[in-house]
């Protein structure tokens, strides 16, 4: 089930993001905004986490994703505030964050390591469906170089990040 | 005769100025820039002292793969770790375990 969803999401997320739309190309406040929606999404994930896990690898990892998401995030913002963009809404954002929403409903329902290992999981499957949207489509569509190097940045925290999560996977086992 | 006075002063005095002076211990700094160790390998002695500068805007860890030390380095600040054991040190982020470095330490 998990499976299912985390690659509806990545079927999802890819094509909306490469497949030509009404609109082509994605525009740097479409780019933004998913990139904030996809932190913002991992942000609330490790909060429920730290409410709920008593495991000190989870609650180490849950941790980091709050403290690097909420960073990269309010990097995002100031960029954007500079630049005088308005992060615009899209149907991937909506999409991704539909998911989440779904996802945390579900993972609420469970405790102690059922909900480690479904955390631990999904985290892993999320950040390998947000970095390879990163490498194939928002950071080639990026246009302003200062938004392009912040996402490249990002991309390597949370390819760390996906590391991390496997890690803590490989321990609940 | 007098020479035989002279000598011992003569033999102290050349071994003060032959006497090798002691190392300086030195502080070698590593930057953690764009989730990078920079540079990933150094040589170092014990005594030494290694300091990691992070320059990121997020948190940072130089953990020990032999778990010897794990230090945590919070975004624009500086951890620092006085060497005490000689050998080769691969260590590692924890939050980003893609981030490798290594210390060699001699005696």
């Amino acid at each position: 089930m998990l499976k299912i969803m985390s690659g509806a999401v990545a079927v999802l997320l890819l094509s909306a993001v490469a497949a030509p739309a009404q609109n082509a190309k994605l525009n740097d406040a479409q780019i933004a905004h998913i990139a904030y929606t996809a932190g913002d999404i991992d942000v609330k994930a490790g909060e429920l986490a730290l409410q709920k896990s008593k495991d000190k690898a989870v609650r180490d990892f849950a941790t980091s994703m709050v403290n690097d998401h909420k960073a990269v995030n309010d990097k995002a913002l100031a960029l954007l505030k500079k630049l005088n963009v308005t992060p615009q809404d899209n149907d991937t954002s909506k999409a991704l964050a539909k998911q989440a929403a779904d996802k945390r409903v579900e993972l609420s329902k469970l405790s102690g390591a059922a909900f480690d290992k479904a955390y631990a999981a999904n985290e892993v499957a999320f950040h390998k469906t947000v970095n390879g949207a990163l490498e194939t489509t928002l950071i080639p569509s990026a246009s302003n170089g200062e938004l392009k190097e912040l996402l490249q940045t990002g991309l390597k925290l949370f390819q760390g990040h996906q590391q991390h999560a496997e890690h803590v996977v490989a321990g609940l086992k | 005769m007098r020479a035989d006075h002279l000598l011992p002063a003569f033999v102290v005095g050349l071994s003060i100025w032959c006497m090798p002076t002691a190392q300086a211990a030195d502080v070698i700094r590593i930057t953690i820039d764009k989730v990078t160790f920079a540079p990933a390998a150094v040589s170092a002695r014990v005594g030494d002292t290694i300091e990691w500068v992070n320059d990121d805007f997020v948190a940072h860890t130089a953990t020990a793969r032999n778990k010897d030390w794990d230090l945590n380095i919070l975004p624009h600040k500086t951890g620092r770790l006085t060497l005490t054991k000689s050998g080769t040190f691969d260590y590692y982020c924890r939050y980003h375990p893609q981030m490798k470095g290594q210390l060699t330490v001699a005696e």
